[in-house]
């Protein structure tokens, strides 16, 4: 059903899309997550546990820096398919072109895919450079945090793609951001451990793919994670990406395919 | 105002069948979105080398269509091909020989006219450097060559829609279709898209378009069918359509009376001089084989129009008089 050849052409649009915005996007990659460790990992967490700066056992900075690297693909993906997709799909008509072409819903769906997969493994490269720079995730086990990241960037792509397809305006934007985002970039385990929340946050904590995707990578960058739970964790960021692939594929045919 | 004695009916009531070579047949060719009826078992065939038209007012289902042809949009019911395939089971090898042109340009305005061409050619598979000397010639065919750097976003409305045709052009297509290729553009860049579809026609290609510009149709088409209230109400050539529903001639009489208004006369008076008579607000035309011929009659009836005017029936008369002179919205 999925061919790759057509799948890389679309990646290659994106691709030379994004060849305008890259020099900003690297910028921003390597910056972000100099400033927020610096700032929140060094800066605050020299606070933390009255002054003595750890965490769980460990300084801030090495609880903190895999919850940002998990997060900030959570954002990614969240920027990269709500506002650039309704682009092609609606204000600039880019997918209209393309289905009049050899190209199917199917290639569409999965050349975005190929596109996304690649952007957050580069983003979440970069950052983790970064992080060890200051001093975390210095074991090669670490090094497997990166795909964690890409698996929760996925995660969050697929079902926001098959809302986007659903949308006439970018109203249903802000509320996205505002209401699920924002509150799991906050909550989801990135900054405190999920425990510090009322009991049926933590429920709905772990109802999401964030918070398993942040508490693997910590596993990965601290040498703490066991089979079992490396699992379960597994098994949800995979069972969000494979619902919101499907999901997608059945919005974006509605929607084009009329 | 009563204009039409009948109410024309399909040309021809029993379709003919396939011709042989034609790239294009459909056979009660139908669409329907939930409840509404967008196309109504329509039948038609394009021969190879055709320019045909498909003309009729704003949501007449012409667009549908179009949509059908280029297997974006699935057939409810009926039958379609397309170069011979069914859209349903070969959509991508259809769309790989068919060049589009959509109503709206779809172009990505960020990119250069050339990005814009070489994605679009890599999406057929085409070697970008293939795509690369194809693209020079496209460019110079369209007259765009000294804006290939240019963001897209620094055309014109006309150059869109020329680097739109030229995108069409990147796969050597069989059939071309282009919905409302001119609308909304300013009378240069009209004649200039005309033209170059002219040498398209020149060069043998298939061209299946749209339009509610008469003088379009008029232009290019061989052959054309109207639609309206998604049916097929006629099909010929210009010419066939204009014998078929008009006369030779059309006089426009205009009376004026101290209100300014066009019934100052007895329209009783002129019914047996022309073929038909048509009452508008502001005159009154004759439809005759003879125009001068009844413009003598009107003068020997007593009658004193304010102006006279003789012209050639048009495919306009033939447009209103098939879909009406009231809006369809």
């Amino acid at each position: 059903m999925i061919a790759v050849r057509p799948a890389l052409r679309v990646a290659e649009y994106d691709a030379a899309s994004f060849r305008k915005s890259w020099k900003s996007a690297l910028f921003i990659s390597v910056v972000s997550p100099v400033l927020f460790l610096g700032a929140m990992g060094l800066g605050l967490g020299g606070l933390v546990g009255s002054g003595r700066g750890t965490v769980a056992g460990v300084s801030y900075l090495r609880f903190l820096a895999p919850g940002l690297l998990v997060t900030t693909a959570m954002q990614t993906a969240s920027a990269e398919t709500t506002y650039p997709i309704m682009n092609r799909l609606h204000w600039s008509k880019i997918y209209e072109a393309m289905l009049n072409t050899p190209l199917r819903v199917a290639d569409l769906l999965a050349g975005e895919l190929v596109w996304l997969t690649a952007r957050f493994a580069v983003l979440s490269l970069l950052f983790h450079v970064v992080a060890v720079c200051f001093g975390a995730g210095r074991s090669a086990m670490a090094l497997l945090a990166i795909p964690v990241a890409v698996a929760t960037g996925l995660a969050f792509a697929t079902p926001i793609l098959a809302y986007t397809a659903t949308q006439r305006n970018d109203q249903g934007f802000n509320a996205l951001n505002r209401f699920i985002i924002l509150p799991l970039f906050l909550l989801g385990g990135s900054f405190f451990p999920v425990t510090q929340l009322p009991l049926v946050l933590q429920g709905i904590a772990w109802a999401t793919p964030l918070t398993h995707g942040v508490a693997l990578g910590r596993d990965l960058y601290l040498g703490t994670a066991g089979v079992p739970s490396s699992l379960v964790h597994v098994l949800v960021l995979v069972l969000y990406t494979v619902v919101g692939v499907l999901l997608a594929r059945w919005t974006m045919t509605r929607r084009l395919v009329v | 105002m009563p204009v039409l004695d009948q109410q024309p009916a399909a040309d021809s009531p029993v379709p003919a069948p396939i011709p042989p070579g034609a790239l294009i047949s459909a056979r009660g060719l139908t669409k329907r979105f939930g409840e509404r009826l967008a196309v109504d078992g329509i039948d038609f065939s394009v021969g190879r080398g055709e320019v045909f038209g498909f003309l009729g007012p704003n949501g007449a289902g012409k667009t549908t269509t179009m949509r059908m042809i280029g297997c974006v949009s699935p057939v409810t019911a009926g039958q379609l091909r397309v170069l011979g395939m069914d859209p349903a089971t070969d959509g991508p090898r259809i769309r790989a020989r068919l060049g589009v042109v959509p109503q709206a340009d779809t172009l990505d305005t960020e990119l250069s006219v050339r990005d814009n061409l070489v994605i679009y050619a890599r999406y057929f598979d085409i070697p970008r450097r293939e795509a690369r000397s194809r693209i020079d010639e496209l460019l110079a065919f369209v007259q765009l060559s000294e804006r290939v750097d240019e963001p897209v976003d620094a055309l014109s409305g006309g150059m869109k829609r020329r680097l739109t045709i030229a995108r069409g052009l990147i796969n050597d297509p069989d059939i071309i279709l282009l919905d409302e290729p001119t609308t909304g553009l300013d009378p240069q860049a009209r004649h200039l898209l005309w033209d170059r579809l002219y040498r398209l026609k020149q060069q043998g290609t298939t061209l299946v378009l749209t339009t509610h510009y008469m003088d379009e149709a008029e232009q290019l088409c061989d052959r054309i069918v109207v639609m309206d209230k998604a049916r097929i109400v006629a099909e010929g050539s210009p010419q066939q359509l204009i014998e078929r529903w008009s006369t030779r001639e059309v006089v426009e009489l205009r009376f004026v009376d101290a209100s300014g208004a066009g019934d100052a006369v007895d329209v009783s008076r002129l019914a047996d001089i022309a073929e038909r008579v048509e009452v508008l607000p502001d005159r009154v035309l004759l439809y005759a084989s003879d125009g001068e011929a009844a413009v003598a009659a009107v003068h020997a009836r007593g009658l004193q129009p304010a102006s006279v005017l003789v012209r050639r029936s048009t495919l306009e008369d033939v447009f209103l008089r098939l879909t009406g002179r009231s809006l369809v919205e």
